[in-house]
């Protein structure tokens, strides 16, 4: 009795092992590594590094307003991807869902932007809203809106806008195929059921569909909340955080610190800043899920 | 089914380990040379197999693009003292004296003053092109003072012109605007004729600031920028608002090219190329990429079109990219060495011609095109922060740059921008101070 | 005229009306949204057969002198037969890593009993929520330090944690909604739980993997800057390397550079046709069922 009891509870771990070797090495390591970092002001190069206390937090939450307006900026930005992209994706999917012609081409298809890398995803889009020869300001003058063109990228009131349509544009392929998934794993004799009884589609999706997909409804905002938060190579790729500061984020911010200024320690604050904000968001999701599931 | 997993990561295992063979004494003598120049890879490795014909040193160029990356790298590499024995270093000053007070950069020196025949090996400079390597005595790094490394070739940022629009706007292509007013009475013409202005990448924030010192050290000369910096003089002072105002004059009379505040500077770079607009702002390296794109375009290179002739325009350039030798490198002395070789004016003007860039030994400079020494003609008044002998907080200049920015796209007002950036400046000598 | 005939056909009319506009707006609108998905890699495409000075003047769908040539002189100045026999190795050996180290590990924090196991689960997840620009050049150090830095182990061993994370996650949602009936019997008639894993939970898991597979080709198919930190011989270097060859400081040759990201795109949609046909209906039911 006793052997089966060890070889059970060394079980448990055995299977979890593997992962946990390689996440305490290449993962916990550098965590506290840049955990320790934030508390000096290291400047990337030299031996000597010299501890600082909470100084990097205290100017990080007092005296950096640019750090907030890019933390500003990514809010705006994950707010747009969390509703109108997640709809297009929701849509898309329960479209795709039924058995439609071609239905394996489409999801070919809305694969292809996050295929893209961001120096094709930069150019092309560049090209897109260029305020000259670009190809929307050509569409709106074609269809006699000429009025609203304008130099999408460059101009305050349209540049974070703009970003995010990019960012939109690219990430909607990704929830596409986890909800498509989600969609597919649900058992095709509960709608048969469910129409038998005579339930037209609205019906259906509520009260099948949607409690069913709500373990991926919260993995799809999850997913959009943490990966929408860190946009970085688009910003990089079309306005370079400009103009002024209008799509600076986060993720611009600290690897301009780190980078551009030298001031690595205080960009490892700025991580561990950020790092924060995006767990509390996720745990805040997590207890909404929970809450859901009892419903 | 296990097994495949385990088989495939132990015969992974083995291949990585058959990789470190024994070294035989050829490989232990190669040098190592780190860059991140892709335009010139390929020079690169030709020079390389020439030097090898000739000493029969076999030299190893490996490229790490792009320059984000490359710094990454070579910041990581110190960490754990895997640098190579040739290298370039990328960035501010700051760095650079880091880099030599961590012990792995060479002294270069005692090797630059030896002399030769032709004269010694730093007399074949450019001067401004070596002052970036160099740290002065008294330095604000405390770094000892000497050149810790030699230029590959120079650079300098000037207003380009297309005469081919200048013609078509009834304008005379030989005479260009020397003066401020004149660029915006020629200006006022190109636009009654629907040709755009004026391009620039200042969506990378340096050029906006290459333009700027540019001109706030015609107005109110070198040594005031210089006190600014040190913090005499406020941000706010009336010639650094008119410095400001530049820009508000440029935005009034839209003499930028739409979009050019978030452009990076290739973008602008296809505009003038492709003839859409009749000015830029731009760098020497500009001959080689609008060769490529337009063999065509017929232009010249000027200064910026001066506010006063009180101070001297000034140049933004000097060195293009450099190499510091490896200190800890137990392979120093043929690295130099190959650093001689490379500055060598037969090399130089290979390197020079087959890249498009002004080299840095001033006796190649006769062989090279037209255009580039149009480039190369005010040499004398180039000037970068890497010279400077003090230098403005990185935080300061952003919130210049990114207030011009502001000014262009007609946010705010440069008496605002010019007490935003002051009060960044404030708070940054505050914290200098702090014991 | 019977009563019954006149009304009985408006009645037809209407429902396949209404069924064939549905239709039509739902093939409108997918097509729409294919259109804007498809139009940048077919500018990618014709891009790559024009050169570099019409490249940006010359708007055309497609141009009037194709350079195909591009696509040779692409492969054979960026190395790219070398480039991709080693992309393909490390996308084949993160992939497969990635899922059975995550499929274990989900299994155990789904279907297991154990002490720390929703401490250890939040640890696991969380620091994929903490993203820290900088742990690239600590990850460096700790590779020098254990030697692996300039092999291809210390390029794929990062790489399989980094995907670790979603996968837990992903497939131990999964798992939580599974049924447990059918490992449930098979416990009881005797079968070992690694057993119970490898036969059962990890078949019916296959859309979770498909996608998991998915998102981990593409991580490591376009990584970049690991590879750059990493490794410096020029044998290990993956793809997005090659490309990296067209992009100088400067100048950037734009038709090679599309002619290289197209060879570098189409493998993964390839790979994606094949792996989304597991993305089927029913499996669930199917087991089910039997």
């Amino acid at each position: 009795m006793n052997y089966h009891r060890i070889r059970n509870f060394v079980g448990n771990y055995v299977f979890i092992l593997p992962a946990f070797l390689l996440f305490f090495t290449f993962s916990l390591y550098p965590f506290f590594k840049v955990f320790q970092l934030s508390v000096t002001n290291w400047d990337g190069i030299s031996p000597s590094i010299a501890f600082v206390g909470l100084a990097n937090f205290k100017d990080l939450l007092t005296e950096n307003p640019t750090f907030w307006v890019s933390m500003k900026n990514a809010f705006y930005v994950t707010f747009l991807a969390l509703t109108v992209q997640n709809f297009l994706a929701l849509f898309l999917a329960l479209l795709c869902d039924r058995d439609i012609k071609g239905g394996n081409v489409y999801r070919v298809i809305f694969y292809l932007p996050p295929v893209l890398s961001g120096i094709v995803v930069g150019l092309i889009w560049n090209w897109i809203y260029d305020g000259n020869y670009g190809l929307l300001n050509h569409f709106l003058a074609f269809i006699g809106l000429g009025d609203l063109s304008r130099a999408w990228l460059s101009d305050p009131k349209t540049a974070l806008l703009a970003v995010s349509m990019i960012h939109m544009w690219r990430g909607f392929g990704w929830g596409f195929v986890i909800l498509l998934a989600g969609l597919q794993s649900i058992p095709r004799e509960l709608y048969e059921a469910a129409r038998v009884d005579g339930a037209n589609s609205w019906i259906v999706f509520k009260s099948i569909t949607v409690p069913l997909m709500i373990p991926v409804f919260i993995l799809v905002s999850i997913l959009t909340i943490l990966g929408t938060m860190q946009i970085f190579d688009i910003i990089i790729a079309t306005t370079g955080g400009g103009p002024g500061y209008h799509t600076e984020v986060p993720i611009t911010r600290i690897v301009a610190t780190m980078i551009g200024s030298s001031q690595f320690g205080y960009a490892c604050a700025m991580g561990v800043i950020f790092g924060l904000i995006l767990l509390a968001l996720s745990m805040v999701q997590i207890r909404v899920s929970k809450m859901m599931r009892q419903i | 089914m296990r097994y495949p997993l385990k088989f495939f990561i132990i015969f992974l295992l083995v291949l990585s380990l058959a990789g470190c063979g024994g070294l035989d004494k050829k490989e232990l003598d190669t040098i190592t040379v780190w860059h991140w120049m892709s335009d010139r890879d390929e020079a690169f490795q030709e020079l390389a197999k020439r030097f090898e014909n000739e000493t029969h040193i076999q030299v190893k160029f490996e490229l790490y693009a792009p320059s984000e990356s490359y710094t990454q790298k070579i910041k990581a590499a110190a960490q754990t003292n895997t640098l190579p024995d040739i290298y370039g270093i990328l960035g501010e000053k700051k760095d650079f004296a880091s880099f030599i007070k961590s012990g792995y950069v060479a002294d270069l020196s005692e090797d630059l003053n030896v002399t030769a025949e032709g004269g010694t090996w730093k007399n074949k400079f450019f001067e401004k092109a070596l002052s970036v390597n160099e740290f002065l005595p008294d330095n604000e790094y405390a770094v000892k003072p000497g050149i810790y490394g030699v230029p590959l070739d120079v650079t300098a940022i000037k207003i380009v012109y297309n005469k081919k629009l200048y013609q078509k706007a009834g304008l005379d292509p030989n005479k260009p605007p020397v003066t401020w007013e004149e660029f915006l009475s020629h200006c006022k013409v190109l636009k009654e004729n629907g040709i755009q202005r004026f391009v620039s990448g200042f969506g990378e924030i340096w050029m906006i600031d290459a333009l700027a010192s540019n001109y706030a050290m015609n107005l109110m000369g070198e040594e005031r920028v210089f006190e600014t910096y040190e913090g005499k003089v406020p941000y706010t002072d009336p010639d650094w608002v008119r410095v400001l105002s530049l820009f508000k004059e440029m935005a009034d009379q839209q003499i930028l090219v739409e979009g050019a505040v978030t452009m990076v500077n290739k973008t602008a770079e296809q505009t003038f190329a492709n003839e859409r607009a009749a000015f830029a702002f731009n760098g020497s390296w500009c001959v080689n990429v609008y060769k490529g794109m337009n063999p065509n375009l017929e232009y010249a290179a000027i200064l910026p079109p001066r506010i006063t002739s009180k101070h001297p325009m000034k140049v933004w350039g000097g060195a293009g990219g450099s190499f510091v030798v490896n200190n800890k490198s137990f392979r120093r002395g043929s690295a130099i060495q190959f650093l001689k070789w490379l500055t060598q004016e037969e090399q130089q003007a290979y390197f020079a011609g087959q890249t498009e860039n002004l080299p840095a030994n001033k006796k190649s400079v006769a062989q090279i095109s037209p255009i580039l020494s149009q480039f190369a003609a005010d040499m004398d008044n180039t000037t970068h922060p890497n010279i400077y002998p003090v230098h403005e907080d990185h935080e300061v200049i952003e919130a210049f740059d990114k207030g011009i920015q502001s000014i262009l796209i007609d946010e705010k007002t440069p008496e605002a921008v010019a007490a935003e950036v002051q009060k960044v400046k404030e708070k940054v000598l505050k914290r200098a101070h702090k014991p | 005229m019977n009563a019954a005939a006149l009304s009985a056909r408006p009645e037809i009319n209407y429902e396949k009306v209404k069924r064939i506009t549905t239709s039509f707006f739902i093939h409108a609108f997918l097509i729409v949204i294919s259109i804007a998905c498809l139009f940048p890699l077919w500018w990618a495409f014709a891009s790559s057969l024009k050169t570099q000075q019409t490249v940006f003047s010359d708007l055309s769908l497609f141009p009037k002198n194709p350079h195909w040539e591009n696509y040779y002189y692409a492969w054979t100045k960026a190395d790219f037969g070398l480039y991709f026999l080693n992309s393909l190795i490390y996308t084949v050996t993160v992939v497969i890593g990635v899922v059975f180290v995550s499929s274990m590990a989900a299994y155990a924090f789904s279907r297991f009993q154990f002490p720390g196991k929703n401490i250890l689960f939040l640890v696991i997840i969380s620091t994929m929520m903490i993203p820290i620009p900088g742990s690239f050049i600590a990850l460096y150090v700790l590779l020098n330090k254990l030697h692996l830095v300039n092999t291809q182990i210390g390029y794929i061993l990062p790489q399989i944690n980094g995907q670790l994370a979603l996968g837990i996650f992903l497939l131990k949602t999964f798992f939580d909604d599974l049924p447990k009936e059918l490992e449930d019997s098979a416990r009881i008639d005797g079968c070992g739980r690694l057993r119970v894993y490898w036969h059962i939970a990890l078949p019916m898991a296959r859309p979770a993997i498909a996608v998991l597979a998915i998102f981990s080709i593409l991580a490591v198919w376009n990584e970049y800057l690991l590879a750059m930190l990493v490794l410096s011989s020029k044998n290990f270097m993956p793809l997005q390397r090659g490309l990296m060859v067209f992009q100088g400081a400067h100048v950037t040759q734009y038709p090679l550079l599309m002619a290289g990201i197209i060879i570098t795109v189409l493998p993964v949609l390839v790979v994606y046709l094949a792996l989304q046909k597991h993305i089927i209906k029913g499996i669930t039911a199917g087991a089910v069922k039997g």
